[in-house]
């Protein structure tokens, strides 16, 4: 059981929006019912079977390092979560809908966790803030969630889904909006569900099945704006 | 005339100050939050506003800048604004964050903020009993009696502060207490905590599996809720099931999880000494090394003269200004034009108190604000400090006192009404004692506990 292969993941995002609420939705299929801060990292595990459904099904596991902490912590603190950041196979990316400066941050974040693996392709024109070459080139998978949609008001929701599918595009990612305390977001065979199933295949591909240097086969390559409208509505 | 012009004079500094407190709100307390009730923002800088032009008719009233009824009137008028902020709209609005953040209560908010209030009233016209702060002629309802419970609890604020602020400054300055910090230690901790999340990962790994299997043949893995449950749960485990007992894994699991939080945190703690011990070897960091010994001999002696005070039962009649100034025209024999000088250092130091007083509370509002809020309790916790930041500065007003001249007192005396001043200085040099001993006490179990957790291996 134990000897299955693994790869690791990392949750990031400012502190509040989620993420062990949604660590523990991923991994039991269940609410978290008493979510409290977490201090330090937690992680969870979830099994997932590889291109499932098909002759080469296999079966993995997926550990998610859910590092908590904000953005701005003393330079102690981020010294100390530097730790968890290594060989990262993939990350996510989680915001908060109703929170403008946790999708800013999510910048800052992808920073923080990139700049020690990556190596720069592009040229840095700006001090340590976010440059867009960098994402261009990126290899690393990324997936960006959005939580708390339950409490964006139907009015405003089509403003807030632009938004967050202007923020995937700059990520080069795939998004998904959902609430945390509801399991039917991931209900299995909802477009979620899928979406995240693909995320984590990217990942395993990266990790044990391509060499340096090839271009990942069958994704699609850039989200056109008929692609995002799609991704607004909800099963 | 006159008074026109005096007025406005105020009124423009008000919105500088109420502009400065905005400024602050947005940059330094919210960068990482998003604003969405306004009001809180509003509240914040209008009691920042207000208690800044108190200290600024000081200045005035020292300085002799403008008319002296207009003064009085914008003292009184000021007195008011703030009393009302701090007594009425700061708790209310309180009372009516705290429940909507509740959701059981959200339908009626307004009724139960006011229950919330009235609590708050009871329990601070509760707090005047036990103090001795009135002369018995005043009735119920006026400003002298709610400037006296006000002044209560902000000098018990400022003690507290001033006590803790006058032991941490030294500790943290000096690098005589730095803790020798090397990179294998830190290299040595994190090895451990990265076995101790390996070790989580591997037991999470076989509930998941297990899960997954139970499922897989159609079990459901609940928790046997009631008496039959537990029963039954006890005699389905019966032998021959290979499955894992997941309950007692889990109690695993949980342990080693708090370890690792443990270890997270004095890792923390290594990184930020190592670079402690690096700003030391800085020219900065030696500036600040000295200033650390020059600020624990002036703590010391801050004690050792709040002990004489109560022990010997005395309180200062005169000010530091008037007494230095009596030295050095008795003892040293200079001769100078006393009226001018004791005007303008007078001046010079309440001002210099002022500074550093605001400027200290801000920066210690700021750290805690960072340390404990989130995205829910933001605004609570905002208006929290924008209450103890009125009461802050209504009781430095009160304290300002003893640090000036005679003749500038009176107007203070004036306005705030027959307080008892004396009883307020008593308390607050019991309440600087008090914190200044339990803060030694405390950062030296701190500085002991901490060498041992890295001696063992």
């Amino acid at each position: 059981m134990a000897s299955l292969d693994r790869v690791k993941v990392l949750v990031l995002g400012d502190s509040g929006v989620g993420k062990s609420s949604l660590v523990h939705l991923l991994c039991q299929n269940q609410v978290l019912g008493n979510p409290s801060w977490t201090v330090g990292c937690s992680v969870d595990v979830r099994v997932h079977d590889y291109k499932e459904g098909t002759p080469e099904e296999k079966t993995y596991y997926i550990e998610l390092w859910d590092v908590g902490g904000s953005v701005g912590s003393a330079s102690s603190v981020k010294s100390t979560r530097a730790v968890f950041y290594n060989s990262v196979n993939g990350i996510i990316l989680v915001h908060d809908l109703t929170n403008k400066k946790s999708s800013q941050n999510l910048y800052r974040w992808s920073m923080e966790a990139l700049n020690r693996d990556l190596v720069l392709t592009g040229v840095l024109v700006t001090n340590g803030d976010y440059d867009r070459e960098q994402f261009a080139d990126n290899q690393m998978p990324l997936l960006i969630i959005g939580t708390k949609l339950d409490q964006i008001h139907e009015t405003k929701r089509h403003e807030v889904l632009t938004r967050t599918a202007f923020l995937a595009e700059d990520f080069n990612a795939e998004e998904i909006n959902l609430d945390c305390t509801n399991p039917r977001y991931l209900a299995a065979g909802s477009s979620n569900a899928v979406k995240i199933s693909r995320f984590f295949d990217k990942v395993i591909e990266k990790r044990y099945f391509l060499r340096e240097g090839n271009q990942i086969p069958g994704f699609p390559d850039r989200k056109r704006f008929g692609g995002t409208l799609k991704s607004l509505h909800y099963d | 005339m006159s008074f026109l012009i005096d007025s406005s004079i105020v009124i423009t500094s008000q919105i500088l100050f109420f502009g400065f407190g905005w400024l602050f709100f947005m940059r330094q307390l919210f960068k990482d939050y998003e604003v969405r009730q306004y009001a809180v923002q509003v509240i914040f800088s209008v009691t920042f506003a207000f208690s800044c032009t108190m200290f600024e008719l000081i200045i005035f009233e020292i300085l002799g800048v403008l008319n002296s009824s207009s003064r009085y009137f914008h003292w009184k008028m000021n007195l008011c604004v703030i009393l009302l902020i701090l007594i009425f709209m700061v708790p209310f609005y309180i009372g009516y964050f705290v429940v909507s953040n509740i959701r059981l209560l959200h339908k009626q908010r307004l009724p139960f903020s006011c229950l919330l209030w009235l609590t708050f009233m009871y329990f601070f016209w509760k707090l005047g009993d036990p103090f001795p702060i009135l002369s018995p002629k005043h009735g119920i309802l006026s400003i002298e009696q709610l400037i006296s419970r006000v002044g209560v609890i902000g000098v018990t604020l400022m003690a507290l502060l001033s006590g803790f602020g006058a032991v941490n400054c030294p500790y943290t300055y000096m690098s005589y207490f730095l803790r020798n910090v090397t990179d294998t230690d830190i290299l040595a901790l994190e090895r451990r905590l990265l076995q101790t999340m390996d070790m989580i990962i591997s037991k999470k790994k076989r509930m998941a599996m297990a899960r997954r299997t139970m499922f897989q043949r159609g079990e459901v893995p609940n928790k046997p809720s009631g008496f039959w449950g537990i029963l039954k749960s006890v005699t389905a485990s019966a032998p021959g099931s290979e499955m894992p007992d997941l309950t007692l894994i889990q109690q695993e699991v949980d342990a080693l999880e708090e370890l690792s939080r443990q270890l997270f945190l004095e890792t923390t703690d290594l990184y930020a000494t190592k670079e402690r011990i690096e700003y030391s070897k800085t020219f900065k960091g030696k500036y600040f090394n000295f200033l650390g010994y020059f600020f624990s001999i002036y703590c010391v002696w801050k004690i050792f003269m709040a002990t004489i005070n109560i022990v010997f039962d005395r309180v200062g009649k005169t000010d530091p200004v008037t007494r230095g100034i009596e030295i050095t025209v008795n003892y040293l024999g200079i001769q100078f034009d006393v009226k001018f000088w004791s005007q303008h250092i007078s001046f010079i130091l309440v001002g210099i108190i002022i500074v550093t007083s605001i400027r200290g509370l801000l920066i210690t509002l700021t750290k805690f604000f960072y340390a404990i809020s989130s995205s829910k309790s933001s605004n609570v916790i905002v208006l929290l400090l924008a209450q103890i930041m009125g009461m802050y500065f209504v009781s430095s007003v009160l304290l300002i006192r003893m640090s000036m001249p005679l003749e500038y007192r009176t107007i203070i005396t004036e306005v705030l009404g027959e307080l008892q001043f004396n009883f307020y200085h008593r308390w607050f040099d019991v309440i600087f004692l008090v914190s200044a001993l339990s803060s030694i006490l405390f950062l030296y179990l701190a500085h002991k506990q901490a060498p041992e957790k890295h001696m063992t291996p």
